[in-house]
């Protein structure tokens, strides 16, 4: 760029099975299992959707493998898991949250100029705008946090705070409070690939911070775009629709 | 060589005429980003009142604000705890839900004052028509609106279309509800295309690239992705917010909108919508806004409108309104009590 910092303009998007499960983890059954005769099956509300329900196997983007979450916090976990279809907020299009909007199975995009650095994500048309001039602590809680970006060197740092307790990482249950505060860093690999880091610190429910790693990858096709996905419109005979003058079958 | 001269003279001035004051960007564009503010006092029609007069007095301007400001003053004072709880299905007044209380003017952000272009303070944002009210809607328009209006009533907490007769009644299933009380859209045309002020959350934020603008309306947090130089989607992709491309002519930034799904958030027009929208630096601190609509299904003939945009030092905060929309559910349920009520009405 003409201020002599990286371009990271572009369409950008992930390849890995974080939005699954963020820690390392074999393929299983289901988002949402229950036991079964000889080992776990699939939770009966998601049984039909058969090997496109089933959850692809990761090495993992934490690093360590798994995120170290203290005991009462791991049993939320594990229950958050149990009641996935009820609990994740991406089942009713709830905006995502910081870092799960990166890796999500969707585009984003970034819009950067001279003073300005601009997140467009597809999924549920969720945006970030990253203040160069750090305004405070956060007036109020949100979704996907403030953002506050500062360069070292080539790499794009980016503190996230203010977070309410609602988001989640992946879709497998884990949870963090409103004390999160994640620290983002952006490097580019190759003109093509950026390295993407970040580390979350959030006393009250992990032992010590940890950190997740993946690359970032440009996406080539020449009509590379977001598309529209406002989801909202299709949850809502899920949330809604209990209510119609005639419910439909449920 | 004199004739030299003068050129390199007159395009000098004409530089300075049009530019040396505005910010640029590293390719010499005009710099269109930043923060804007369009709240404004100015409506979208000129009331009638004003005939044919396109600017007010400073003597009017300072009438119009001060009448908001006392507006604000009143609705701003601190309720009397000794009042008495309002009449069982509201006051019969036609306000939100029988006027038991709704906005006061914490809520509402509707600007200060009327906006000024080239020194005159306008009369409505509509510019043409010149009358500064809509043009003709065609038959086909007609026939919609009075389609709307037989689903819709002051709302005095009754179930008037089961006593009427009228099925399906408006709120019978989601999708027949208003695109911002699902969360989908702002209210009234503030994501637009063509943006136009609301009664609040009135900031837009613009972030410009030498091949894309982004358009983030704060309601709802609709970034708007402009291709600058782009083509139109074929015709099966639509958007909700259309399809916009642009494209530089001289310093404006053209922003051309196609490719509309059927529920627009210009208030009546359908998926033949066009919006052609005008981005012009003034100075450092405001952009002229400009906009031409055509929908040949609606109005019989194109309008257009001017808003002047300032700038602001606010910041947007998340409007994260479907993750907080627990009325809307109150709604359909409100409704559907409401009809039992009617039904043991009818039945008696």
């Amino acid at each position: 760029m003409a201020n002599g910092k990286p371009d990271f303009n572009g369409i950008w998007q992930a390849v890995s099975s974080a939005h699954f499960d963020v820690e390392r983890h074999m393929a299983r059954h289901s988002l949402m299992l229950r036991d079964g005769p000889h080992g776990p099956l699939p939770a009966v509300p998601v049984l039909r959707l058969g090997a496109v329900g089933a959850v692809p196997g990761g090495m993992g983007v934490v690093e360590g493998g798994m995120i170290p979450y203290k005991p009462d916090a791991a049993k939320l976990r594990d229950e958050n898991r149990r009641d996935w279809l009820d609990r994740d907020p991406e089942i009713k299009c709830y905006l995502p949250g910081v870092p799960r909007a990166t890796y999500m199975p969707f585009p984003f995009q970034i819009v950067q100029n001279q003073a300005q650095f601009f997140f467009a994500y597809e999924y549920a048309g969720a945006v970030r705008d990253i203040y160069f001039k750090d305004p405070g602590p956060a007036e109020t809680d949100s979704w996907m946090g403030q953002s506050v970006g500062k360069w070292e060197g080539d790499t794009l740092v980016v503190e996230v705070s203010g977070f309410n307790d609602q988001t989640w990482f992946d879709r497998a249950g884990t949870h963090h409070s409103s004390g999160l505060k994640v620290v983002e860093r952006y490097t580019y690999l190759t003109p093509n690939h950026v390295q993407y880091e970040a580390t979350m610190t959030d006393p009250a429910v992990f032992t010590r911070p940890w950190k997740i790693s993946l690359p970032l990858y440009r996406r080539m096709e020449k009509d590379a775009r977001l598309m529209d996905f406002k989801c909202v419109e299709f949850v809502e005979e899920l949330v809604f629709g209990e209510h119609r003058r005639k419910p439909l079958p449920r | 060589m004199i004739m030299q001269v003068r050129m390199i003279a007159m395009l000098a001035m004409a530089g300075a005429g049009w530019g040396a004051e505005i910010p640029r960007t590293p390719d010499g564009k005009p710099d269109l980003s930043g923060t804007y503010d369009i709240a404004t006092l100015t409506p979208l029609t000129r009331p009638s009142s004003l005939g044919e007069r396109q600017s007010l007095t400073d003597a009017e301007a300072k009438t119009l604000a001060d009448q908001a400001k006392a507006v604000a003053a009143a609705t701003n004072k601190a309720s009397d705890p000794n009042r008495k709880a309002p009449p069982a299905g509201g006051d019969g007044s036609e306000g939100p839900a029988g006027n038991v209380g709704g906005y006061n003017s914490l809520w509402v952000d509707i600007g200060e004052g009327a906006f000024k272009v080239d020194g005159k303070w306008r009369t409505s944002i509509l510019i043409d028509p010149p009358n500064g009210r809509m043009p003709p809607a065609t038959a086909e328009a007609r026939r919609l609106g009075a389609e709307r209006a037989k689903m819709s009533r002051p709302n005095r907490g009754d179930a008037f279309w089961i006593t009427e007769g009228i099925s399906p009644g408006p709120y019978d299933d989601p999708e027949m509800r208003p695109t911002a009380e699902r969360c989908l859209l702002s209210f009234g045309s503030g994501g637009g295309p063509p943006m136009l002020p609301v009664m609040y959350n009135n900031l837009k934020q613009l972030v410009q690239t030498k091949d894309t603008l982004v358009i983030l309306n704060e309601m709802v947090h609709d970034a708007r992705v402009v291709r600058i130089n782009g083509e139109h989607e074929p015709p099966e992709i639509r958007r909700w917010l259309g399809d916009s491309i642009g494209r530089w002519e001289g310093d404006t930034l053209v922003v051309d909108t196609t490719n509309f799904n059927d529920n627009p958030a210009l208030n009546g027009a359908t998926r033949n919508l066009h919006v052609i929208e005008r981005f012009k630096r003034i100075d450092g601190k405001s952009l002229l806004y400009g906009f031409t609509v055509e929908d040949p299904t609606i109005w019989t003939k194109p309008w257009s409108g001017e808003i002047l945009w300032p700038a602001t030092d606010q910041r947007i905060f998340e409007y994260a309104c479907h993750e907080g929309n627990y009325s809307f559910g109150g709604i359909l349920k409100g409704a559907r009590l409401l009809e039992a009520e009617a039904e043991k009405k009818v039945k008696k």
